[in-house]
């Protein structure tokens, strides 16, 4: 399972991010402060923003040349975008039930299926985001800052999780972090990226 | 004719243009929500168009517009009443739409939606209620029209008379009296219609 990104040029708004990389790892942790185009990688990655050129290919597939919903990149953004009108339940089906079962008892959601997402805590948020992305079968998982806006007992609780998910799901992993400690205890790798360019 | 029948004539004919407006509508509305493209500006200062122009211009212009065959019909008279509560619907949905987050649309195509589940699943019932809100402003409207429709469908008893129009002919003939209860009928509608508006808006936070 190997992410390549070659001579991506993608366009924000201060500058160009200017990425080429191999991520071979596990999980990979994208490093850098905030500002630095973390999210926008994400979003190139996931087909949510355009290229101005470069080639994104995941083992023998081109994704760069794919619209977003035929990418299968399970996306966790640092907001969840959990969808407001929906159930948790509905949420996490939105884009299939690959091993639903499994999924919901991991991330402990199985209270939560029939209630309201706006309802929902921080922590109980980024699992039902966590779930609704990995059971549309996802290639590859992005998560943004998945433990940002929570409380520390709850962090630790979160990574747990996150490395029951990694240890689990056989899906590679893409983290976004600004914080040393969180590297630590997750990434296999790191790549670090500070003004859109990958420093070493 | 029966002010009830007048009155029944008057609503059925405006939620017959109220429907066939909607796709349209919320079809520009999307454009004009998330697109950027050539002509918009010009597209949406015609969509605003109705709102400020005297009804009697609008009314003109659609005669020599629509078909013979059409005008002086009940169909003028739906024609009359969509061109005038488009504006309604079409800048409502507009709002609505783009105060969906974006976000939400994304993260659905990423899950594998295509375009039209995006829509149905996520943008339009993200939007509804400030849809809803227009789309009865818009029917509103429609009861209560009267420039346009008395040039194009004229005011033919039991065929073309709506409720705006068969009052100014009773008025016209000396008959106030006669055109009170239908003032009441219609200030009873746009009270509850607007209230249900601003219902439908509000209540979403």
């Amino acid at each position: 399972m190997t992410l390549v990104i070659e001579n991506l040029v993608v366009p924000l708004a201060h500058f160009d991010l200017e990425v080429t990389a191999t991520m071979s790892a596990r999980v990979t942790a994208i490093f850098g402060p905030s500002g630095a185009g973390k999210t926008s990688l994400l979003d190139a990655i996931a087909g949510l923003r355009a290229l101005k050129s470069g080639r994104i290919t995941f083992d023998d597939v081109v994704l760069s040349d794919l619209p977003a919903r035929a990418r299968r990149i399970g996306y966790v953004p640092q907001e969840t975008a959990l969808f407001p009108h929906l159930s948790v339940a509905r949420n996490i089906r939105y884009g299939g039930r690959h091993n639903e079962e499994h999924v919901v008892s991991v991330l402990e959601i199985e209270h939560l299926l029939d209630r309201g997402v706006t309802s929902l805590s921080g922590g109980e948020q980024k699992r039902v985001a966590l779930a609704r992305a990995l059971l549309a079968a996802p290639r590859l998982l992005l998560l943004d800052e998945p433990l940002a806006g929570l409380d520390w007992p709850l962090r630790d609780r979160v990574m747990a999780l996150l490395q029951r998910v990694r240890d689990d799901f056989n899906v590679p992993m893409l983290y976004v972090t600004h914080d040393e400690a969180e590297l630590a205890a997750i990434a296999d790798e790191v790549v670090t990226l500070d003004a859109g360019r990958v420093s070493s | 004719m029966t002010d009830a029948a007048i009155i029944w004539f008057t609503v059925r004919m405006a939620a017959l243009a109220t429907a066939l407006l909607i796709p349209p509508a919320l079809a520009l509305a999307l454009l004009l929500a998330r697109g950027t493209w050539r002509g918009k500006s010009v597209i949406e200062t015609l969509v605003a168009l109705p709102l400020v122009m005297p009804p009697v211009a609008t009314g003109l212009i659609l005669l020599k517009l629509v078909p013979h065959s059409v005008v002086f019909t009940w169909r003028a008279v739906v024609i009359a009443m969509m061109v005038m509560s488009s504006p309604f619907i079409v800048r409502a949905a507009r709002v609505a739409f783009e105060n969906v987050n974006p976000r939400y649309e994304q993260i659905a195509r990423t899950l594998g939606a295509h375009e039209p589940r995006v829509f149905f699943t996520i943008t339009l019932p993200l939007a509804l209620r400030g849809i809803a809100g227009g789309v009865v402003l818009g029917f509103a409207r429609a009861l209560g029209e009267f420039g346009a429709t008395i040039l194009v469908a004229g005011n033919i008893p039991g065929r073309t008379t709506t409720l705006a129009v068969a009052i100014y002919d009773r008025v016209q003939l000396g008959r106030d009296s006669a055109a009170w209860p239908l003032v009441i009928a219609g200030v009873v509608v746009a009270f509850v219609a607007i209230w249900l508006s601003e219902k439908s808006t509000r209540r979403r936070t």
